[in-house]
């Protein structure tokens, strides 16, 4: 890596820290919205150098579907005993148990839209005020627009008309009962920031990143992992394939790349000169062109 | 000089202007438009019946926007080459959005102008250039767009540059650079123009990336504001106490003597941490821990000087300020203001005038009249609670900002530069 990279890393995470330090200051109860994702790894170790030498002075909570890849789960629970912090996890299983929500059919079923009012219901049940969460405005058009401080009303919505003028490093925190705020300090970084951060700071992360063998089967141009939450289409064929992944959300709606990049540095070599964005691999971005920003209003991540 | 290589620039515009067409053409020629991306564009582009590509749907992000073909709020947008990290925050240009681009511009590094050739300078270049200059933005890039329509005619090219000098000469502003472009055929912005090689300077992302964007804070004098304290209280670190911020100007080295305002205590600087990294210096932009060589009583929103580089003091401040609330300013009202990590009460005493965006004059106020209306911008005298420490805002953005929160809807309803 050379000078120049490390130069915009170091902006970067100092922006981070800051906004990660005024959501310590500003909030009586905030929680880092943990997925085991690259991202909220990331953001969990801002907060662990944003505090250094206290201990991260949050909670994780991890919203869990029940339909993780378990790689996943396995490194979360590390994690949290490395670090010694307190885990909370919210069950979409349980929300179907008391009929919150109601389970998807059909073969696109999924329970990403359901993860919502587990969500919500668990920041009002824990009295979460300011959840932390690694969303990057590269990612989507609809979270280009979002704010670093991103306030919810009361049920939890996100009115994208009325957001809250942003300047400066001046960010209002200021609230009223029952409503609180998402807070996004990586807004500013790209993929390849992320990456290059990892390496950097040689972080751990979940092996599915990096290349391995696995069953999977093609599903509207996506690799999409052999489990037991998927019902096969006739045509839909079991294949071994040597693939990673570039996010990772549920097993039965996040696509696998074919890759052979099995270290870091060969991950950013492969995202350099790569083509397609990596919510190309989401079926649940897919489902319309607005579905990042129909989800969004309604207290999605 | 410390560099940054992370250039935040400005854009604003409406659409007929060209400046989708122009951001699209900047990610689209650094490759930072991914095919999943272009994908949805033209599907979308056909789906509206459109004959061209539409680049605005890379930026306008919301449905509301896409629907009616305008910006309503600010989007960011990345790309990168080799040599430095592009953050664009993408604006509206309609009045109605002023206050969207103004928090677009707050933390520009650089302001690009796009002017149509055929049109030259209108309203709209002239309230784009004042607020830009408001905001104190260091760099200017004034792009004479559509030369293609006007057969790439240099002639054309020097009167709108000679008008444009006309407009800010009145604004003192040091760093202007003119590039004629077509957009939407690509002279002059990521390659030379073939057909303008009148034009001796360079195409506009040679200029962004050869921009000299020094940390403006780190020749500042030295500021840090204290966002929270760090008490680990474990064995290890018993008698820890760190205090946390960013560096807000100029620099600390460990051994240095600081004072904290506002109580005027001194201490000296013992260890400054970087996460787990001890540092000897800190400079702008970094995030720190620092630690002090005695016990003083210190608490979020004091702030961190050397007595040689002490800011102003005052209990009342002047300053531009700008109306963002539906909300009228109310004079009896009580606000919340923050400056940096402090927090204080104020009541606005008097306004001394409104500003006038496309005439720039001074529009006096009727006695008694409190008439500031959702994006108005006007020059006030403000009552404070407390002391204020500050600077002037066009010697540090950071200690000569603030903004205004009102106390029931707890909305941002004003911001304000001190000067």
């Amino acid at each position: 890596m050379n000078l120049n990279q490390q130069k915009h890393l170091q902006e970067l995470e100092a922006e981070a820290i800051f906004i990660i330090r005024e959501t310590c200051a500003q909030f009586e109860h905030p929680v880092i919205l943990f997925s085991g994702g690259k991202d909220s790894i990331v953001v969990t170790h801002l907060a662990y150098k944003a505090f250094w030498p206290s201990n991260i002075p949050f909670t994780l909570m991890h919203i869990d579907t029940g339909h993780n890849f378990p790689e996943t789960i396995e490194f979360r629970d590390k994690l949290v005993e490395k670090l010694n912090v307190k885990l909370v996890v919210a069950s979409v299983q349980e929300s179907i148990n008391e009929g919150r929500v109601k389970e998807e059919v059909g073969f696109n079923a999924n329970r990403n839209a359901l993860q919502t009012v587990t969500l919500l219901d668990a920041i009002e049940e824990h009295k979460f005020d300011a959840c932390i969460g690694g969303a990057r405005r590269d990612e989507e058009k609809a979270r280009a627009k979002e704010r670093v401080f991103s306030h919810r009303d009361e049920f939890g919505q996100w009115n994208p008309k009325k957001q809250r003028p942003e300047l400066w490093t001046l960010f209002n925190g200021l609230k009223n009962e029952g409503e609180h705020f998402r807070i996004f300090p990586i807004s500013n970084w790209t993929e390849l920031d992320v990456w290059q951060y990892i390496l950097q700071e040689e972080l751990d992360i979940p092996n599915l990143y990096f290349s391995h063998e696995r069953e999977v089967f093609l599903r509207n141009g996506q690799w999409i992992a052999n489990c037991p939450w998927v019902t096969l289409r006739e045509s839909e064929k079991i294949e071994k394939k040597i693939v990673r992944y570039r996010t990772c959300g549920d097993m039965p709606i996040t696509g696998a790349v074919l890759s052979e990049a099995s270290t870091i540095t060969e991950i950013i070599r492969e995202i350099s000169a790569t083509h397609t964005t990596e919510r190309g691999t989401r079926a649940d971005d897919r489902r319309s062109e607005t579905a990042m920003e129909d989800r969004k209003k309604l207290g999605y991540f | 000089m410390e560099h940054s290589n992370i250039v935040r620039f400005t854009t604003a515009g409406s659409v007929d202007d060209g400046k989708s067409t122009l951001i699209g053409r900047l990610l689209y020629d650094s490759k930072s438009v991914y095919t999943d991306q272009m994908e949805n564009i033209i599907a979308s582009s056909e789906k509206k019946g459109n004959q061209q590509i539409d680049f605005s749907l890379l930026t306008d992000g919301l449905k509301d926007e896409r629907t009616q073909g305008i910006t309503i709020d600010v989007a960011y947008r990345y790309f990168s080459t080799p040599k430095r990290k592009f953050i664009i925050a993408d604006t509206p240009g309609h009045i109605q959005y002023t206050r969207n681009m103004i928090t677009g511009a707050s933390t520009a590094n650089a302001a690009l102008i796009l002017i149509d050739a055929r049109k030259g300078v209108v309203e709209q270049t002239r309230r784009h250039t004042y607020i830009a200059t408001l905001l104190n933005i260091p760099h200017l890039l004034v792009c004479i767009n559509k030369m293609d329509l006007m057969e790439y005619n240099e002639e054309t090219f020097e009167n709108i540059k000679a008008d444009f000098e006309i407009l800010t000469a009145q604004f003192n502003h040091h760093h202007i650079q003119y590039i004629p472009i077509s957009a939407l055929h690509g002279d002059n912005v990521v390659d030379r123009s073939l057909n303008m090689d009148w034009y001796k300077g360079l195409p506009l992302l040679e200029t962004l990336e050869s921009l000299n964007i020094e940390h403006q804070e780190s020749k500042t004098a030295a500021r840090i504001f204290v966002q929270t304290i760090i008490r680990p209280h474990s064995t290890e670190f018993h008698d820890f106490r760190g205090y946390a911020g960013r560096i807000d100007g100029g620099e600390f080295s460990i051994g240095d003597e600081v004072v904290i305002l506002p109580s005027n205590q001194t201490a000296k600087i013992k260890e400054i941490y970087c996460g787990s990294k001890q540092l000897e210096v800190a400079v702008s932009p970094l995030s720190v821990t620092f630690t002090l060589d005695r016990e003083l009583d210190i608490s979020r929103g004091d702030l961190f000087t050397k007595s040689a580089e002490m800011p102003n003091e005052s209990n009342e401040v002047l300053a531009t300020m700008c109306w963002f609330n539906e909300r009228n300013l109310n004079l009896k009202t009580t606000y919340i203001f923050r400056i940096g990590t402090r927090t204080l009460r104020c009541k606005i005493s008097e306004i001394l005038h409104l500003m006038d965006v496309h005439t720039l004059n001074q529009i006096p106020l009727e006695e008694n009249e409190s008439q500031i209306t959702l994006n108005d911008i006007f020059r006030a005298k403000l009552k404070l609670n407390e002391t204020l420490f500050y600077d002037v805002y066009t010697e540090n953005r950071q200690t000569g900002s603030f903004i205004l929160v009102d106390p029931i809807s707890n909305e941002t309803v004003a911001v304000g530069m001190i000067g």
